[in-house]
C-alpha cells in the first residue's frame, strides 16, 4: 500500500533542492554582489594607528641644543572594556579626583563605546613608569605614546614660541592635522611649523572584537612610516640671550641685537621673559591663563610689538637726511639757548654753539630742530606735504613704519604716519615743519619697536643698506629658502654721509662731553646714542642704540626700558655690558654690571 | 550467523565519503575559526580542534561497532532504545547541569553528554518501527495522534529543558510522516501555518486580520456561492483568526525575552546592531566579506578574532563562508544536498519498510539542522542554537549524527538479506 506514496519522493528531494537553491542565491547575493560586508569586515578588524614623528630639534647658531622632545604619554580608554577597577587606586595613580574621573569617562562614552578615546593628556614619565606597572590591572586603559617639547635652557621663550593642540580653525585650514595633533603655537615653532612637524605614519593593525591587537595588515604592506620633522638652527647666541635675559630682570623692556652683516639675530629678550617649560604639558592651561592675566604681561613679544617713540635716537636719521639733502653739512653749527631755546628747548647742558660731530655727541635738541627745519623748508617746495613727503621717503627707506617679512611672527609695524595724517589734523594748510616739530627729535608721532631700533641701529653700522632681520641660521644641507635674507636693501642715503654720524656716535662714548662716556669699555670702540622717549602715560622710556666694533660692526643692539627715565641711566649701560658681553665673550669687572643686573625698575612703579 | 563476513560489505560508499568529507572539512573549520598563532598546530588537543580530532577518532570507532552490531538489532529494540531515550531526557530535567540556561547536560568529569542529541536517532527508530505495524493508516486520527506523541514526547522534554532550538528539529518529522501517507494537505497546511505565523508578527494581529476578511469576502465574489463553499470560507477564516490570535499570543507570553528578539530581528522589525541583532549582523559581515573565493584559509579576521560568536559551534559556516567565500560555501551545501538527496534514494531502495522510514526520519534531521543553521548564519531563519550537522564542534552531536546515520548505513548494507 505505501507504494502509492513512493512518488512522494520527488517532493521531498525538490524541498532539498529548492532550499539548496535559496541558501546558494542567498549567498550569492551576501558574497559576490553586495559589497558593504566587507567594508564592515574591514572596519571591524582594522584599527588605524597614527604614527606620530618627532618633531624637529632646534639649536642656536653655535650648535647648543634648545629645544628637544620628552615622551609622554596619554591614557586612552575602551569603555567597553572596563570591568572591575578600583577607580580610587586609578584616580590616585593618575592623580586626577574622582569627578574627574568620572567627567573624562562619561565624555569618552560619548565618542564612543568600542573604540579608544583620549582619557587624560600627556602624562609625565615619571607618572607613567608607576602607571604602567599596574595597568594590568585596568583593563580598558592603555597607553600611546606622544612627545612633549622640552627646554633644557629655560630661555628665548619669544623667540621659540610654543606647541599647542590644534584647534578647530587649525583643522579646518589644513587636512593634515587630526583631532589632538600638536601645531606650532607661536613663535619660530608656528613659523617653522612645515619643517618640524616631519610626516605623520599610520600603522594600519588587526584587532579583534575585544580591541587587541593581532598583528599588522597585510604585514603592514598599506603602513606609513612616520618622518621626523627637520631640525633647525636660529641665529641666536644663547649666552648673550642667557645675559641679556639676566640684565632684563625685574624691568619692562626689550633689547635686540643684530649681527649687521647677515640681518641675523643675536639675541631678542623681551621682559619680563617666562620659563617656556611651563606652556609645555598638563601645566599648560593652568600657567597660560596665570601668564595671560599677569599685568606685566610676560606673554608679550616687546621686542616685536611693543611701540616706542625713538627719542635722541632718532636724530641720527634726520642727520643723514639733512647731509644726502645737502642743506646739513659737518661744519654747520647752530646755537643753543639751553633750556629756554625756542621752539625746542635742549636738556643737555652744553658750550654753543655746536658743529654736527659735537650736537650728536651731546644730543642738542635745537640743533636737531634746525636741521629738521632746514629739510622742509628749502626754495624747491611749494607745499607742507611735499616737504613732508620728501622727508617721509628717507626716513622710510630705514625701514620704518613697515613690518618685516620675516619669520619674526607677531610684529608691529611702527609708526610713520602718510601726510594725511596731518592734513586731516590740522587742516591740508594749516601745518608746517614747526607744527610737527617734535620728529625732529623723535618724539610725537613716530614709533618703532625695539627690533626696528635695532636694525636701524645695523643700517648706521652698514652705512646705509641692511638685510632683513631673521632668526633663522642658515646651516649646510639644510636649505630653508633664505634668499629673502640675503638681500642688501639699501636706504636712500649715500654711503660717505654715515662717516660723520658715526664719529659722532663714537664720540658719545669718547667724548669728554658724550652722553655715555661713564661706561666706555677699554679696547672697544662702540658707537652709540641715547634716548628717551616722551610717555604720555608715565615715566620716560630710557632708549639706547649702540653697535660695535666702530670700523668693523659685529653686533648692534637696541635696548629700551620702559619708565626708567634717561637713556643714558639704564638703556645705555645695558646695551653696552652686551656689546662687551658678545665681542669679548665675557664681561670684566666694571663699576656698573652688578648694578644693573640688581636693579629692580618694576616694583618702584 | 551466515559467516562473519567483511562489516563494510555492501556499505553505501557514497555516502561514507559524503560523510567523511564534511566530517573532516568541520574539522579544518573549527581549526581556522579560532586558530591562534600560539597553538598552530590542529592536533593541540588543549584547543577545540584537537579535541575534535579525538571525537572524529571517537565517532569513526561508534561508526564501526554499529556496523558490526546485527542489523535486527536496531528494529528489534527500536522501543527500548526509545525508552531509554525518554528516561534519560527526563533525567536531564531533574539531575543535568545547566549550561548557557540549558540543563540538558549530564556533566561526566571532563566532558558533557546531551541526551537531546541522543533521543533523535531513538526517535526515528521508534517512529519507524511504529509506522510499520499491521495495517498502519496515517489518514487515520488516531495513527496521526499516535505519531504525533512519539515524535512530541521527547520534543516536549527537550522544550522543558529550555533547548527551544532541540525541540523544533522533531517537527521535521512531519517530512517522514508526509513520504508514509500523511495527507498532503497537512503538509500543506504546516506551510500555510508558518505563513501565518510570520504574517501575523510582521503586519500586526489587528491589519493581518483584516487583510484575511478582506480576502475572505472577495471570495465570495470568484467562487460558486453554495453552502459548502461558504462554509469553508467561513470557517477556515474563523480558524485563521483564532490562529492569529493565539500565535499573537504565544508570542507574546510564551516565548522568552531573547526568543522574541531573535524572530522580530529576522522579521525585519527591530534593528539592534548591538545587541540580540549583533549575532546575526557580524554573521553576514563575516561571510559577506569572503566575496567570492574567500579571505583564504586561515585569514579570515572576522571568525578568528572572535567578532561572529560561537563560531566553533553554531556559527561554524561562518568561518566557511569567509575563508572559502562564495566557492567553498557553495560546496558545502552542495555536499549536504547530496548526502540528503542520497539519503532518500537508498531510503527509496530499502526492501523493509522499518528502514525506508528510519532512512527517511535521518534524512529529515539533518534537513531541519542544515536549514536552519546555515539559514541563521545568513540571516534567512531564526538565530536558533542547533548544531550544522558533522560540522560544529562538540562530541554529543557528531556522535549523535554519526549513530543516527550509519544505524541507517546498516539497515542499508543490510537491505539484500531482508526478505
Amino acid at each position: 500500500m505505501n507504494k502509492s506514496y513512493s512518488n512522494r519522493k520527488y517532493i521531498i528531494i525538490s524541498i532539498f533542492i529548492i532550499v539548496g537553491v535559496i541558501f546558494i542565491v542567498r549567498l550569492f547575493l551576501l558574497q559576490v554582489l553586495d559589497n558593504e560586508y566587507k567594508l564592515s569586515a574591514q572596519n571591524n578588524v582594522l584599527r588605524y594607528v597614527t604614527q606620530y614623528p618627532a618633531r624637529g630639534l632646534i639649536y642656536d647658531r653655535n650648535g647648543e641644543l634648545l629645544v628637544y622632545n620628552e615622551a609622554a604619554y596619554d591614557l586612552l580608554v575602551i569603555p567597553k572594556q572596563i570591568k572591575n577597577i578600583d577607580t580610587i587606586e586609578l584616580c590616585k595613580l593618575l592623580k586626577i579626583n574622582k569627578d574627574g574621573f568620572i567627567t573624562s569617562l562619561e565624555k569618552a562614552r560619548k565618542h564612543s563605546y568600542y573604540k579608544p578615546s583620549v582619557f587624560l593628556k600627556q602624562i609625565s614619565r615619571e607618572d607613567y613608569g608607576y602607571l604602567q606597572e599596574k595597568l594590568y590591572k585596568y583593563p580598558g586603559f592603555y597607553v600611546q605614546a606622544r612627545t612633549l617639547r622640552k627646554y633644557p635652557i629655560p630661555v628665548a621663550a619669544h623667540i621659540l614660541g610654543y606647541v599647542g593642540e590644534v584647534n578647530k580653525k587649525d583643522l579646518e585650514n589644513e587636512k593634515y592635522y587630526r583631532q589632538g595633533d600638536y601645531i606650532g603655537k607661536s613663535g619660530i615653532e608656528k613659523y617653522y611649523e612645515n619643517k618640524l612637524r616631519g610626516k605623520k605614519g599610520l600603522k594600519i593593525k588587526i584587532v579583534d572584537v575585544f580591541n587587541r591587537e593581532r598583528g599588522s595588515f597585510k604585514n603592514g604592506k598599506y603602513d606609513t612610516i612616520a618622518i621626523a620633522g627637520d631640525d633647525i638652527y636660529i641665529s641666536i647666541n644663547t649666552e648673550l640671550q642667557i645675559y641679556g635675559e639676566k640684565l632684563m630682570q625685574n624691568k619692562k623692556g626689550s633689547i635686540v641685537a643684530i649681527e649687521p652683516s647677515s640681518g641675523e639675530i643675536l639675541a631678542l629678550v623681551s621682559s619680563p621673559a617666562y620659563d617656556p617649560n611651563l606652556l609645555i604639558g598638563r601645566v599648560r592651561t593652568e600657567n597660560f591663563k596665570k601668564l595671560s592675566s599677569d599685568t606685566l604681561e610676560p606673554l608679550f613679544n616687546r621686542a616685536t610689538m611693543a611701540q616706542y617713540p625713538p627719542g635722541s635716537t632718532f636724530k641720527i636719521v634726520n642727520a643723514l637726511i639733512g647731509l644726502q639733502e645737502e642743506v646739513l653739512f659737518p661744519y654747520t653749527k647752530y646755537g643753543c639757548q639751553g633750556v629756554v631755546s625756542y621752539p625746542i628747548v635742549c636738556s643737555h647742558d652744553h658750550y654753543s654753539p655746536l658743529d654736527l660731530l659735537h650736537a650728536i655727541e651731546q644730543s642738542c635738541n635745537p640743533y636737531f630742530w634746525k636741521v629738521f627745519k632746514s629739510i622742509f623748508e628749502q626754495p624747491k617746495f611749494s607745499t607742507i606735504q611735499e616737504e613732508y613727503n620728501n622727508w617721509r621717503k628717507y626716513v622710510s627707506s630705514f625701514g620704518t613704519g613697515k613690518k618685516f617679512d620675516n619669520d619674526l611672527i607677531n610684529q608691529r609695524p611702527g609708526n610713520l604716519p602718510p601726510d594725511s595724517y596731518f592734513n586731516k589734523y590740522y587742516g591740508k594748510k594749516g601745518w608746517k615743519a614747526i607744527t610737527i616739530r617734535s620728529l625732529s627729535i623723535g618724539q610725537g608721532e613716530i614709533e618703532y619697536t625695539p627690533l626696528q631700533l635695532a636694525n636701524l641701529t645695523a643700517i648706521i653700522a652698514n652705512k646705509g643698506y641692511y638685510f632683513t632681520p631673521h632668526v633663522i641660521k642658515e646651516k649646510k644641507n639644510i636649505n630653508y629658502d633664505n634668499k629673502k635674507y640675503k638681500e642688501k636693501i639699501f636706504t636712500d642715503i649715500d654711503p660717505k654721509y654715515f662717516d660723520v654720524v658715526i664719529e659722532g656716535m663714537y664720540q658719545v662714548y669718547e667724548g669728554e662731553h658724550g652722553t655715555t662716556r661713564w661706561y666706555k669699555i677699554k679696547d672697544l670702540q662702540i658707537c652709540g646714542k641715547t634716548g628717551t622717549a616722551e610717555n604720555p602715560h608715565g615715566d620716560n622710556h630710557s632708549v639706547f642704540i649702540a653697535f660695535a666694533p666702530k670700523d668693523d660692526p659685529k653686533i648692534a643692539v637696541a635696548v629700551v626700558i620702559e619708565n626708567s627715565g634717561f637713556g643714558s641711566t639704564w638703556a645705555a649701560p645695558i646695551a653696552t655690558l652686551m656689546i662687551e658681553k658678545y665681542l669679548n665673550g665675557s664681561v670684566k669687572p666694571n663699576w656698573f654690571e652688578e648694578k644693573m643686573l640688581n636693579a629692580n625698575l618694576i616694583s618702584k612703579n | 550467523m551466515r559467516g562473519q563476513k567483511n562489516i563494510f560489505h555492501n556499505i553505501d560508499w557514497i555516502t561514507v565519503f559524503l560523510y567523511l568529507t564534511l566530517v573532516f572539512l568541520g574539522w579544518i573549520s573549527i581549526y581556522a575559526a579560532i586558530y591562534d598563532e600560539s597553538h598552530k598546530s590542529i592536533f593541540d588537543i588543549s584547543q577545540r580542534y584537537g579535541k575534535q580530532l579525538i571525537w572524529i577518532a571517537a565517532a569513526i570507532i561508534i561508526a564501526i561497532i554499529i556496523l558490526i552490531i546485527d542489523a535486527k538489532f536496531f528494529s528489534t529494540f527500536a522501543y527500548p532504545i526509545y525508552t531509554i531515550s525518554i528516561i534519560s531526557l527526563l533525567a536531564v530535567l531533574l539531575l543535568g547541569t545547566r549550561i548557557a540556561g540549558s540543563k540538558s547536560w549530564f556533566q561526566i568529569g571532563g566532558f558533557g553528554i546531551q541526551p537531546a542529541e541522543f533521543a533523535k536517532f531513538a526517535t526515528s527508530l521508534a517512529i519507524a518501527k511504529y509506522l510499520t505495524t499491521l495495517n498502519i493508516n496515517l489518514k487515520k486520527i488516531k495513527t496521526i495522534i499516535k505519531s504525533l506523541l512519539i515524535v512530541g514526547i521527547p520534543a516536549i522534554l527537550i522544550l522543558l529543558q529550555h533547548d527551544m532550538g532541540s525541540a523544533l528539529v522533531y517537527s521535521s518529522f512531519i517530512l517522514v510522516l508526509y513520504r508514509e501517507g500523511l495527507a498532503g494537505s497537512i503538509l500543506i497546511l504546516g506551510l500555510m501555518i508558518i505563513v501565518l505565523f510570520i504574517l501575523t508578527l510582521v503586519l500586526g494581529k489587528f491589519i493581518f486580520i483584516g487583510v484575511l476578511a478582506g480576502i475572505a469576502f472577495l471570495m465570495f465574489f470568484f467562487i460558486k456561492r453554495n453552502r459548502k463553499n461558504i462554509y469553508s470560507i467561513i470557517g477556515i477564516l474563523i480558524l485563521s483568526i483564532a490562529f492569529v490570535f493565539s500565535v499573537d499570543y504565544g508570542f507574546e507570553n510564551v516565548l522568552q525575552a531573547h526568543q522574541k528578539k531573535r524572530i522580530e530581528i529576522l522579521l525585519g522589525k527591530k534593528v539592534d546592531l548591538k545587541g540580540a541583532g549583533y549575532n546575526i549582523n557580524q554573521s553576514k559581515i563575516a561571510i559577506g566579506s569572503g566575496g567570492f573565493s574567500g579571505k583564504g584559509f586561515l585569514k579570515g579576521t572576522q571568525t578568528k578574532y572572535n567578532f561572529v560568536p560561537e563560531q566553533s559551534t553554531d556559527f561554524i559556516f561562518c568561518t566557511v563562508g569567509e575563508e572559502w567565500g562564495f566557492v567553498g560555501s557553495f560546496v558545502v551545501i552542495f555536499l549536504f544536498i547530496a548526502i540528503l538527496i542520497r539519503l532518500i534514494k537508498l531510503a527509496e531502495r530499502q526492501r523493509s519498510v522499518f528502514s525506508r522510514i528510519y532512512g527517511y526520519g535521518v534524512a529529515s534531521i539533518l534537513f531541519f539542522h542544515v536549514v536552519v543553521n546555515i539559514g541563521m548564519t545568513i540571516g534567512l531563519t531564526p538565530v536558533i542554537g542547533i548544531p550544522l550537522p558533522f560540522f560544529s564542534y562538540g562530541g554529543s552531536s557528531l556522535w549523535a549524527f554519526t549513530i543516527l546515520l550509519f544505524i541507517f548505513l546498516k539497515q542499508d548494507a543490510n537491505r539484500l538479506e531482508v526478505l
